[in-house]
């Protein structure tokens, strides 16, 4: 996959819709291509993160480590961000991700993508947005659950 | 030490002194014969004195001589000789006195030089023994380059003054007195005239150099801490850059030059009002003489050649009190000197030199125990920090010593570790206080290891043995023309007062080795446990890794090497994990090599950066045209430039980025964006290459694929690239080539790091775990082969550069802990060794360390202060000092349970 490529593929994300080409091809070019094997974790539960993962190809599994051993939560494919969370405040993995097949992956380097959105004040905002969203949902499924355990 | 430099030199070259006057004696004779000759020659032969007739002969060598008393005359009739056989004869003897005196010259000289040069040994010999004896409270307040430029410069005149230190005087006395007394005998008052300036030069003169003397010391002092300061420069520089105060070292240096300048200009201008005064006071006596002796004369009272005959004696009189006074300034200015290192050097408390004797032999082990007997310390600023302590440590026992409140504990470790004095009580190991036993028995019966450690320059292995060299044990075997200059070694250190031990022989003791019996092996066992315990065996893995060896020197390991290579990649096949690393393979393209790799199939010594020779030779260039690939590169460096730009253009200059995601700066991405905007180049003429496309190519060098992923390198220019390699070495002309280590499997690359060596290859990024992986892999491999005991080899090997600054300051806290277990000792203290290491790694260090000291067959024990109290519950007491005394004392278990303070601290 070429870096144009990787670049289209980014632009569908919500975060950097509205990013400039070139601002992206500079993450893309500072972003680091890593391949992972069936079975190789991401990152772990627990570990400080600096960095996410854009999935190119492939499908990851999310664990989350309970007294019976890790359990899977949730997946995600292709053209998905993963770890972003932690990129964005200093605090430990909330789960582990793991490659369910294999898995080609940007990995975006903190540092380098807080520099990106020094330049786009735009970007900021996008992703604000992004994770409220993701907030919003996260919360109603959480009542949802809540509601689930009461009755 | 002497509290006079002629004193000290006396005393140490009395009868050199004795014998080289002598010597000087001697050669008047042939001196004085020598100036008495020509006149002979002159009247004899030449003006024909006595040979007024043509036949006359005169007896040549005829003397007789009658001793006194006994009345026995013996002599010589001497040879008759005519006018031109005595002029040859009388030649002949001028030439043979010249020869004499200049053989005489030539040995005085050397003698005194040697003499001189053997005391300058003994005396900085002695100055650095006392330093070894220094006591350690006064060794604290010491700086190291000023002792350095006392001991090397500062003493150096020394060396030059003791020949003439007694020859000079004596010599130019006799003569001065020679010249006045023979004024004296032509005429008594204008003698007396001639007495009287010289005792006002003699008195005078000196007293004006009161002042030089002053400023001389001054001087002294001022460069000794100029060199201070030099080095507190050097040590400081990362404190220095990181306060930014370069400015006020600037400033202190400066104004410390300024005041060297002061006092040396002050000093030229004395030295040289004293110069005029001095020559002054000698050309005023002969107009005395003119004045008076003329007066006298015409008076009467004087015959003009009195006169005459007094000035005429006068001029021996000058040259002789001018040296004599030289050679007085010459003796106050090292003695000032010498006084200024007296006052040094001169310290109370030094430690008794019987103790620190030379006992080669193995002592005895002792099974005393260790303890303080109502010890008492005093720190630096005179507060009491240890009071009144008594503590007892038996031999097998583990003590933990904790701090409550003050460093009671600390100061403990530190009297017994002997690196501070009790102020009041003793510390006994068995019924003796440790500061009247002798080193030889403190110092290997008792390794103490504290915070602040000092590594000599040397490798790693150097200083893991270092405590193990107290005495020669192997004797060097010397040979032939070695033995006979070894035996001048001995014989001039004896001379100088120097020992003559050897430090050619082995001095590491394996007898003293932590583990075994004292053979070769126990002490590498020794050694690799040790590190192993420490945690550092990893760390001089990497550093080996990381080293860069020549083949040459070492052709079996380099074989080894290139078999680890080998094997490496056999695993990696069967175990099915080839995609690992994409090896160097002559006929095939490396994806994850730059194409500047790939088309030399080499390693470069420098990197390929554009002022690289390789990249700035022209030569370069043409064999790329040869190979048909100077298109095809300034086309792909075209499409990349365009990328580049395209990425970095609209960055700030000082955006990180550049260098850090990209090597190029920012001024390279302006420079790129300005040739790609450059419209029809004008073509160079002699169709050389235009400076644009070179730089195209450049880019092109660096070009990745997956690393920049602009798909622009397609298979066939792949092909092509790996089809030219070779036509391509060899159309770059030698002198490149010799730039270029080519690669070959069954060869080892000497430009390479280890690693590189052993990997042979790129990382593939098909692995995101590729690194841990291969690591592992490596390491079992390694391990196999019994390739993982040389690569510890090498790592040994490695140089840990001065103080071990090249190592980090964690891996020095180990390295000194490392130091102080390889070597057998009954009693190991250890003051917070570890500072800094995360609270896990010193646990299992500590553990590692007890566990260690625990298999060793004399039963040691342990005194660790710990900084991290919990970790005391390893130990089988536990001593707790509050504000300089014992608070607590008692197993870990009991005073849980017992103490409230204890159990708050451990919580």
């Amino acid at each position: 996959m070429l870096l144009c490529d990787e670049v289209q593929l980014l632009r569908k994300l919500p975060y950097f819709a509205e990013v400039d080409t070139c601002k992206l091809k500079l993450l893309a070019f500072a972003s680091e291509r890593v391949t992972f094997k069936a079975g190789q974790r991401l990152f772990t539960q627990g570990d400080s993160g600096d960095s996410a993962y854009f999935i190119l190809s492939g499908t990851v599994d999310f664990l989350v480590t309970t007294p019976d051993g890790p359990v899977k939560v949730s997946e995600r494919g292709a053209n998905s961000i993963v770890g972003d969370i932690s990129l964005l405040c200093d605090g430990p993995r909330s789960s582990t991700v793991q490659a369910a097949g294999v898995v080609e992956a940007l990995k975006i380097n903190k540092d380098y993508l807080f520099r990106i959105m020094d330049d786009c004040p735009g970007m900021t905002m996008k992703m604000t947005r992004a994770l409220a969203e993701r907030l919003r949902l996260t919360s109603s499924e959480l009542d949802k659950v809540r509601a689930l355990q009461k009755a | 030490m002497q509290k006079t430099l002629l004193r000290y030199i006396w005393e140490h070259t009395k009868p050199q002194q004795v014998f080289i006057l002598l010597i000087v004696a001697l050669s008047m004779i042939p001196y004085f014969l020598a100036f008495d000759l020509p006149k002979q020659i002159i009247n004899g032969p030449i003006q024909g004195q006595g040979f007024e007739d043509l036949s006359a002969t005169q007896t040549f060598m005829d003397f007789s001589f009658t001793i006194p008393l006994l009345g026995y005359t013996f002599g010589f009739d001497g040879f008759p000789l005519d006018r031109m056989q005595t002029l040859v004869a009388l030649s002949l003897v001028f030439l043979l006195l010249v020869v004499i005196n200049g053989a005489f010259k030539y040995y005085i000289n050397t003698y005194k030089g040697r003499l001189g040069e053997r005391l300058l040994r003994r005396i900085r010999f002695e100055l650095v023994d006392r330093v070894l004896r220094f006591p350690p409270r006064h060794a604290k307040s010491l700086n190291g380059a000023e002792i350095a430029s006392m001991i090397k410069d500062e003493v150096e005149p020394f060396g030059g003054f003791t020949g003439d230190a007694f020859v000079q005087p004596a010599l130019l006395g006799g003569q001065a007195l020679a010249a006045l007394f023979f004024i004296i005998l032509q005429n008594f008052w204008l003698g007396m005239v001639a007495a009287f300036m010289v005792a006002i030069q003699v008195i005078i003169i000196p007293k004006m150099r009161r002042r030089l003397i002053e400023l001389g010391r001054q001087r002294q002092i001022t460069a000794r801490r100029l060199a201070g300061k030099v080095n507190e420069v050097v040590e400081g520089l990362g404190t220095i850059h990181a306060y930014d105060t370069s400015n006020f070292e600037r400033a202190d240096v400066a104004s410390r030059l300024g005041e060297i300048y002061r006092i040396r200009y002050d000093l030229y201008q004395w030295k040289f009002l004293v110069k005029f005064l001095n020559n002054f006071l000698s050309q005023v006596t002969p107009f005395l003489f003119y004045l008076i002796g003329g007066y006298l004369t015409l008076r009467g009272t004087l015959d003009v050649g009195q006169l005459v005959a007094v000035i005429n004696a006068y001029k021996d009189l000058p040259g002789p009190l001018k040296e004599l006074i030289d050679w007085d300034q010459a003796r106050q200015d090292v003695q000032v000197k010498y006084e200024q290192i007296f006052e040094n050097f001169e310290v109370e408390d030094l430690i008794n030199p019987a103790l620190h004797a030379l006992t080669p032999a193995a002592a005895q082990p002792r099974s005393e125990t260790l303890q303080a007997v109502s010890v008492s310390i005093s720190d630096d600023s005179g507060a009491k920090v240890v009071d009144h302590v008594t503590l007892k440590i038996d031999r097998g026992e583990t003590v933990a010593m904790v701090d409550h409140a003050g460093r009671g504990a600390e100061a403990m470790a530190e009297a017994f570790g002997r690196m501070a004095w009790p102020s009041s009580g003793r510390i006994c190991l068995g019924d003796n206080d440790i500061r009247e036993l002798p080193e030889s028995v403190t110092g290997r019966h008792i390794s103490y290891v504290s915070t602040d450690s000092y590594f000599f320059h040397g490798s790693l292995k150097d200083n893991l043995l270092y405590g193990l060299k107290h005495a020669p044990v192997k004797k060097y075997e010397y040979e032939g023309l070695k033995a006979r200059q070894r035996l001048w070694e001995i014989r001039e250190a004896r001379k100088a007062g120097n020992p003559h031990l050897d430090i050619r022989a082995g001095w590491v003791d394996y007898s003293y080795a932590a583990l075994g019996n004292g053979a070769k092996e126990d002490l590498r066992k020794s050694l690799l446990a040790a590190l192993d315990a420490v945690q550092l065996t990893d760390d001089v893995l990497e550093l080996a890794l990381h080293s860069i060896i020549n083949p040459e020197e070492d052709p079996d390991f380099a074989a080894r090497v290139v078999e680890m290579r080998r094997a490496l990649r056999t695993r990696m096949n069967e175990l099915g994990m080839d995609s690992l690393v994409i090896p160097f393979e002559p006929d095939g393209y490396n994806a994850q090599a730059t194409v500047a790799e790939n088309l030399l199939f080499g390693a470069t010594l420098a990197p390929l950066t554009p002022d690289n020779e390789l990249l700035s030779s022209e030569h370069f260039y043409t064999a790329l045209n040869k190979v048909g690939l100077q298109r095809p590169f300034a086309e792909i460096g075209r499409t990349v430039a365009r990328n580049l730009v395209e990425i970095f253009g609209g960055l700030p200059a000082d955006h990180p980025f550049f260098r850090q995601v990209t090597s190029l700066s920012a001024e390279d991405i302006s420079y790129y964006q300005s040739l790609l905007q450059r419209k029809n180049e004008p073509k160079p003429v002699n169709f050389r290459l235009s400076e644009a496309d070179k730089a195209f190519i450049r880019l092109t060098l660096e070009y990745i694929e997956p690393r920049y992923r602009l798909g622009i390198l397609t298979d066939e220019l792949k092909d092509k690239i790996v089809g030219s390699r070779e036509l391509f070495y060899t159309e770059l002309p030698a002198h490149l080539r010799e730039l270029v280590e080519r690669y070959d499997p069954d060869k080892y690359v000497s430009v390479a790091t280890l690693r590189e060596n052993i990997v042979f290859g790129k990382l593939s990024n098909s692995n995101a775990d590729g690194v841990a992986e291969l690591r592992t892999l490596a390491g079992t491999v390694s391990r196999e082969l019994g390739f993982a005991d040389q690569l510890l080899n090498a790592g040994l090997d490695y140089d840990i550069g001065a103080g071990g600054r090249r190592l980090t300051p964690i891996q020095r806290r180990k390295l000194n802990l490392a130091r102080a277990l390889i070597r057998r000792s009954d009693y190991y203290v250890f003051n917070k060794p570890l500072p800094g290491l995360e609270r896990h790694t010193q646990e299992e260090i500590v553990q590692n360390v007890l566990a260690f000291l625990g298999q060793q067959e004399n039963d040691p024990a342990v005194i660790w202060v710990l900084s991290n109290i919990s970790l005391s519950r390893l130990f089988d007491k536990v001593v707790m000092f509050d504000g300089g005394a014992i608070l607590e004392e008692g197993s870990y278990e009991t005073l849980e349970q017992e103490s409230g303070t204890f159990k708050a601290l451990v919580a």
